[in-house]
């Protein structure tokens, strides 16, 4: 099972990149989430949300596994 | 409903065309899902367009050439030179005026049967909500967190649809909020980001086109939901991503939770204070200082050192301050151009990247640093 991470705006400066596949073994969004700090230190001071499968989650969300995860910051530009 | 009741009704919903009129708009005529009647509902709406920058004037553009009948544009900004790369509306004979009278001057040439409001004020908690009372409609082209929230919530108060845009970089977003009980912006964000953890257009750049491109799909929102036609993005987001020719649509669901909050709050929404909400408050551990502040302080001849992080054709530049320039991106390489024991103030153009620059050398082991608050452009 392959999750693909696709990161958007500052999320994608964070990570260096726009989208990746993380080989699955994380049980919740949470999870998910912990790690990608470790990954990425930076993301711990933003604030994004997360879409599983195009639509907007919270952390209590069951991974099957499977999942396009989307990491979407607020723009503020205009 | 008396025949009478019934006329009164459909005069305030729709408008008669003159032949002139029906000449101009005949391309939109001749669609079914338009008609003479579609056009004429263009024509009774009222809508607001919140800012008049590079979101702002792609709507205008394009709400004015459809017919949309009455459009009020507030913006307290004046054009600045570096606003023409993306804000096409505007000439250079514009730099320096306001930027909703400049815009309605341009519009009236383009189409002088759409009736413009102009207001060349702030958006505040104090005139939001009886100013949202005389349109149909609000459109979002604002360019920070803490009006992107009071108009939300004014839109939530007022119970009006909130047509969002919103561009980083080479990236937009698109929604339309709070329609017809949908979701809201503080559905999809509920909490604002940490002050200057988002960097904005005039701090990171962004490309020409992209507010063009985010700004017309703001505008075709708004025909939509005055014709009435196709599917709203209510409930969804819409990104765009230029570099990679990528739209993505996400569904939002209704946060009962986040809707109520704003409610209950509506009583005291002409208190609010939104900056507040959003952390843009001074730090207590972040020294800053005003511009009337920092001339005081040269002209006193005090003994500090001035550090321009911006990159180094940035307008303007006062050679009065004697400032060392390192755009922000070099700062980690050039710690040697900086005296480690002066007092030392640091600004950029409106006061975010050197908030950034400062964070950053206090954890590189610097002190006595002053932000310039607000930035070089209040000289």
């Amino acid at each position: 099972m392959t999750l693909i991470i696709k990161y958007f705006g500052i999320t994608a400066d964070a990570s260096g990149k726009e989208e990746e596949e993380l080989s699955s073994h994380y049980s919740s969004i949470q999870e998910l989430k912990d790690d990608l700090l470790i990954r990425y230190s930076d993301l711990e001071k933003m604030n994004f949300k997360i879409a599983a499968n195009h639509t907007i989650i919270t952390d209590d969300y069951d991974l099957i596994g499977n999942e396009e995860i989307a990491l979407l910051p607020p723009f503020s530009g205009g | 409903m008396s025949e009478e009741e019934r006329n009164i009704l459909n005069r305030r919903t729709k408008m008669e065309l003159t032949d002139q009129e029906k000449n101009r708009y005949s391309r939109h005529i001749l669609l079914e899902k338009v008609g003479l009647e579609g056009q004429e509902k263009l024509k009774a709406a009222k809508v607001l367009v919140i800012g008049a920058g590079g979101l702002g004037c792609p709507v205008l553009q394009y709400l004015t050439a459809a017919g949309v009948g009455t459009i009020g544009i507030i913006d307290f900004d004046r054009v600045d030179a570096s606003n023409l790369q993306r804000q096409i509306l505007y000439t250079v004979a514009d730099i320096g005026k306001n930027k909703a009278v400049s815009a309605k001057n341009r519009l009236t040439q383009n189409n002088p049967h759409v009736n413009f409001d102009v207001y060349p004020e702030k958006l505040t908690t104090k005139n939001a909500l009886e100013l949202f009372s005389r349109y149909d409609m609000v459109v979002d082209g604002t360019d920070n967190f803490s009006t992107r929230y009071l108009v939300n919530d004014a839109c939530v108060i007022s119970n009006k649809p909130l047509i969002y845009g919103a561009i980083y970089k080479f990236e937009g977003q698109v929604s339309v909020f709070n329609y017809e009980q949908g979701a809201t912006y503080r559905c999809l964000f509920p909490e604002p980001p940490t002050a200057g953890s988002v960097p904005n257009c005039s701090d990171v750049g962004v490309i020409g086109v992209l507010p063009g491109i985010i700004g017309t799909q703001q505008a075709n929102e708004v025909i939509k939901l005055i014709l009435e036609i196709g599917n709203p993005l209510s409930g969804k987001l819409l990104t765009y991503d230029a570099l990679n020719n990528a739209f993505l649509t996400l569904n939002i669901n209704r946060s009962e939770e986040a809707v109520q909050k704003v409610l209950s709050n509506s009583k005291d929404f002409e208190n609010m204070d939104y900056d507040f909400f959003c952390g843009i408050t001074k730090n207590d551990k972040m020294s800053e200082i005003s511009v009337a502040e920092l001339k005081e302080w040269l002209s006193n001849s005090k003994n500090i050192q001035i550090i321009d992080v911006r990159e180094d054709w940035e307008q303007p530049q006062i050679k009065e301050l004697n400032a060392i320039n390192i755009p922000l991106n070099a700062i980690p390489t050039n710690f040697d151009k900086i005296d480690r024991d002066k007092e030392t103030v640091v600004f950029c153009q409106h006061g975010i990247r050197s908030l950034n620059c400062i964070e950053y050398l206090e954890q590189q082991g610097f002190n006595n640093l002053i932000n310039l608050e607000g930035g070089i452009v209040n000289w």
